[in-house]
């Protein structure tokens, strides 16, 4: 479709005229700008919502709302077009298979054996086995080999060595979905333990020897403690509620040697109205201080990121100091039981704040232990009561702990926002169906690729400058403190204002020390293989100054050049009252009024494009020496651009 | 950009020849200025009653009037002081610290602020117009507009040197009344009349520049928290009285009142800041130079609380302080 505009939604007086594409897979935007010709690519899958809003004078305009939490503005001329748009939108957004699905189209050139080795860079057995698993207290059960006693769990579960096959099916028929306590992680300095399950089929009475038993395995298996935590994520009230159809929660008379605790974290429904609230606080045009803030608490956002927080605080205490084991559920333990445990893993274990740590946390607590990936976003069409931001609260737990120990996590900031982004892209298998069971049956493996290998290859993208494995916040387990005063929570604008050019600073501070780290790196082994030369050769007084003319020259280079464009960036709207400025008149074309809208050059010099386009630099010098892949915070989707691969339906 | 107090209008609309065209050379044949008036438009009317006003369009045709109310005085010091006490609230919990953030307003008038001075850039930016900034008096929400405006439009003011020379210039010279204006800080019951923390609102908008273009300013955080300290405490004279004449010897045999002579009494505090051991731990590791204007983002997501002021004796830095040595190590 020609001649739509697209809108910015901050300055709202600057469009861009351009063509509209629908492919198979996108929808593209590109611009009619004779040098620029900037695309915008929309993944279908990545659609959470089209609004087709009343037609105006200007035309018919048309919302797009994604999972990553872009927000596009469309402008249709013509309102039948629109409307084909709008239906071709709705259709292409919610597919209905899965071979429908971006992952089994994309195609990254890579041969059967890359592929599979892609899938094999994260391999739990062997994360196990780091742990230090198998050992006196814990083994691997085959119990689930054939997903007959649990069909959500993993083939490979690890439980307790004095847990018998036949503990572990009667426990299963006592819990929720059969979701039996296994083990997610072991504290090997004092043989704590952290395991989960989901909720006790106990209702108001019913007991069953075989969890009772299967808990004091447990207890067991950490000889340092004569009692077991046990962790109810839920509001006590909603667990309560469970009791009365025969569900609930443990009974510490029923269990021996156990010590029951509420956390009081909400459910999906909740968490879901949450973020929808916050979202309409995003949207606001022009939100005084007191909009933003009052949006923002009624959203109830951030307190609910501190909930899970503190649970997951509670647990990695309990395990790291306390020497106490503990078993967490929820209702049916894959949310809000997933989110606390990788938390706490985090916080107890420095290997899960490495970038392959972190990739090995999410396969094992979430892809294995049968988080409902397909149901929670959507990646086909189904319930909509079933949507919820869960893996996004765990996401942003972490980089709310990365804003609080900027030296602790080897991965940066744009590593958390493109693993969600890929969470709703469905451009890779690893976050397809709801359990490893479907994911087998559908062969995921052989037909798709995996993210991990893919972010792996260009991990120089996802580094934190300043991680040092030998710095004292990177050993050991992290200690947040609770108190508000002490671990303040902040608006994460760059995952919910993402796409939003004008709210950033516009140098990443990321980037230039990467970039300075790297040249530092050049230069010391430069200095090493001439440091070798130099005691090589005879002490001749030609070799020396050849030597030292080229590390001058090396250092001259080392001048980062920071003085260019790249740093220009250009007003926001200061003044709402438009007749502030009298003599530019609204009536002049956009391109004219350089006080409020972009022009043309100041657009060419801004660095680091952050809109919402694939790997296409838009042409700039951004300022570290050399220019990240994929071009400032965007996902490389160099595949969707494989010409081969889109049909253009223009 | 020129600054003044405002006009001594009256209810009975008076007019100063001498004022008019002293304006009148500003501006060539033909060109306009903007006047940015940081008081409401319903105050600066009121302000006639007691003798003040703002300059009627007859009088000054080629000035357009803008205005920018911020809030000074008594209402920015409550504003400063809840801030403190809710940050020192033992018993605060997450579901009500937001809101209760809001109702302090410190962030609104911090984008408030940051808003007028880029306004005021803008007006000489891109409308290449020039621009008088007043309030009522001149020592207060002016200063803050002109000296903050500064800092966005000219990289020198961004450097160490060049940002001292903008305190003094812009608020000591300027006659910014620092000692009654910085007297007891946020703890203290005595809730005196003139005390007002403009400073510290300038810093905290500095602050908001500094986060927003980490490579943009020469000096960091550390600079701007020892300006706070010693606007209220200082061992040096730098701050010290309401202006240059408070300041300065007073003239032989005259009446004059000289209230002590800082310059033959006291030490500066630019003196001590400026020695190489000291400036160091000023610096700014990520500093390169940048020629151009920096147009911060006022959008409330773009607005954070200055934790390091506010949770200064609360919270441990000692994590972020490990992050700027990190910093420090990659750089050098």
């Amino acid at each position: 479709v020609e001649n739509v505009r697209l809108l910015d939604r901050l300055s709202s007086r600057k469009a861009a005229l351009g063509t509209l594409y629908l492919t198979a897979t996108h929808v593209i935007f590109v611009e009619n700008g004779s040098e620029t010709r900037k695309e915008t690519w929309v993944l279908h899958s990545q659609i959470s919502s089209i609004e087709k809003q009343a037609t105006t004078a200007s035309g018919c305009p048309l919302l797009i709302r994604c999972k990553n939490f872009q927000v596009i503005q469309l402008v249709v001329p013509q309102e039948r077009d629109c409307h084909d748009v709008y239906i071709s939108l709705i259709r292409l957004a919610r597919p209905v298979k899965y071979e429908e699905l971006y992952c089994f189209s994309f195609n990254p050139k890579l041969d059967k054996e890359e592929r599979e080795q892609g899938w094999k860079l994260v391999d739990l057995n062997e994360e196990y086995n780091r742990m230090g698993i198998p050992n006196n207290y814990w083994q691997i059960s085959d119990v689930n080999r054939d997903y007959g006693v649990c069909d959500s769990y993993p083939t490979e579960v690890y439980v307790p060595k004095s847990a018998t096959a036949h503990i572990i099916v009667g426990s299963s028929k006592f819990r929720s979905r059969r979701r039996f306590p296994a083990l997610s992680y072991y504290f090997k300095e004092n043989n704590a333990s952290i395991c989960r399950s989901s909720q006790p089929l106990s209702g108001f009475s019913a007991r069953c020897l075989e969890d009772e038993q299967m808990l004091q395995a447990i207890r067991k298996a950490n000889p340092g403690s004569d009692f077991l935590y046990v962790v109810d994520t839920r509001p006590k009230l909603n667990a309560m509620a469970n009791r009365a159809a025969g569900k609930g929660y443990e009974n510490e008379d029923n269990y021996s040697n156990i010590k029951f605790q509420f956390i009081g974290i909400e459910n999906i429904h909740v968490m879901r109205n949450s973020l929808q609230k916050m979202l309409e606080v995003c949207e606001l045009k022009s939100p005084s201080m007191s909009d933003f803030l009052w949006g923002l608490e009624n959203s109830g956002w951030l307190k609910h990121i501190k909930a899970i927080m503190d649970a997951g605080i509670f647990i990695a205490k309990a395990v790291a100091e306390e020497g106490v084991s503990v078993l967490v559920h929820c209702s049916d333990g894959w949310d809000r039981t997933a989110q606390v445990c990788s938390v706490a893993s985090l916080l107890l274990d420095p290997y899960y704040r490495t970038m392959k740590g972190f990739m090995v946390l999410i396969e094992k607590d979430w892809v294995s232990f049968g988080h409902k990936f397909n149901h929670r976003y959507g990646n086909l069409d189904g319930d909509p009561k079933e949507i919820s931001p869960v893996i996004d609260q765990f996401i942003e737990c972490v980089w709310q702990l990365m804003e609080q120990y900027p030296c602790a996590f080897e991965f940066n900031e744009r590593f958390l926002i493109h693993i969600q982004h890929h969470v709703y892209s469905c451009q890779f298998g690893n976050f397809l169906c709801n359990s490893q069971k479907e994911r087998r049956e559908l062969k995921i493996q052989e037909r798709t690729y995996s993210l991990w290998a893919h972010l792996w290859k260009n991990r120089a993208d996802y580094l934190n400058p300043l991680y040092r494995s030998d710095h004292s916040q990177t050993q050991g387990t992290l200690h947040p403190q609770m108190a508000p005063c002490n671990f303040l929570y902040k608006f994460w604008s760059g995952m919910y204002n993402r796409f939003e050019k004008g709210l950033h600073p516009r140098q990443s501070v990321t980037d230039y020390l990467m970039a300075v780290k790297e040249e530092s790196q050049q230069l010391e082994e430069e200095l090493e293989v001439l440091r070798e030369r130099l005691a090589n050769l005879q002490k001749s007084q030609l070799n020396d100054n050849k030597v030292k003319s080229k590390q001058q020259d090396r250092s001259k280079q080392l001048g980062l050049s920071t003085s260019n464009n790249s740093l220009a960036n250009t007003p926001q709207e200061y003044s709402n009252d438009l007749k502030s400025f009298p003599s530019r008149s609204p009536s002049q074309g956009d391109e004219e009024d350089s006080a409020l809208i972009l022009t043309q050059d100041n657009l060419k010099s801004s660095d680091l494009d952050l809109s919402a386009n694939s790997d296409q630099e838009s042409g700039v010098e951004d300022l570290s020496c050399r220019s990240p892949s994929g071009g400032g915070c965007l996902p490389s989707e160099d595949s969707g651009k494989d010409s081969d691969e889109a049909v253009f339906l223009a | 950009m020129l600054r003044s107090s405002q006009p001594l209008t009256g209810p009975n609309r008076k007019r100063c020849r001498e004022d008019e065209m002293l304006l009148g050379t500003v501006l060539d044949e033909g060109e306009r200025g903007f006047i940015i008036d940081t008081r409401s438009a319903q105050a600066a009317k009121q302000a006639r009653m007691t003798g003040g006003g703002t300059e009627p369009k007859s009088a000054y045709p080629q000035w357009r009037r803008l205005h920018r109310p911020l809030e000074r005085g008594r209402p920015l010091q409550e504003s400063f002081i809840k801030l403190v006490e809710a940050c020192n609230d033992p018993s605060m919990n997450m579901d009500r610290w937001l809101s209760r953030l809001e109702s302090c307003r410190w962030l609104s008038h911090v984008k408030a602020a940051l808003s007028t001075a880029c306004l005021a850039a803008q007006c000489l930016d891109r409308e290449e117009a020039s621009v008088l900034v007043h309030g009522a008096e001149g020592t207060d929400t002016t200063l803050l507009v002109t000296a903050l405006a500064q800092v966005i439009l000219d990289p020198s003011c961004r450097t160490l040197a060049g940002f001292q020379g903008l305190l003094e210039r812009e608020w000591i010279e300027a006659g910014h009344p620092f000692h009654l204006r910085c007297a007891r800080s946020a703890y203290s019951h005595a809730r005196l009349k003139q005390e007002a923390p403009l400073f510290l609102l300038f810093l905290d908008c500095v602050w908001q520049l500094s986060r927003q273009f980490p490579f943009s300013l020469e000096f960091g955080e550390r600079l701007l928290l020892t300006l706070f300290d010693n606007t209220y405490a200082s061992a040096y004279g730098t701050f010290l009285c309401n202006n240059e004449k408070e300041r300065r010897v007073g003239r032989a045999g005259g009446t004059a009142l000289c209230l002590c002579k800082v310059k033959e009494s006291t030490h500066s505090l630019w003196a001590w800041l400026n020695q190489p051991g000291e400036k160091k731990k000023y610096l700014n590791p990520l500093y390169s130079h940048n020629a151009l204007v920096i147009w911060p983002s006022v959008e409330p997501q773009s607005i954070q609380l200055w934790q390091g002021l506010f949770f200064r004796w609360i919270r441990s830095s000692q994590y972020l302080d490990e992050a700027w040595a990190e910093i420090q190590r990659v750089v050098e």
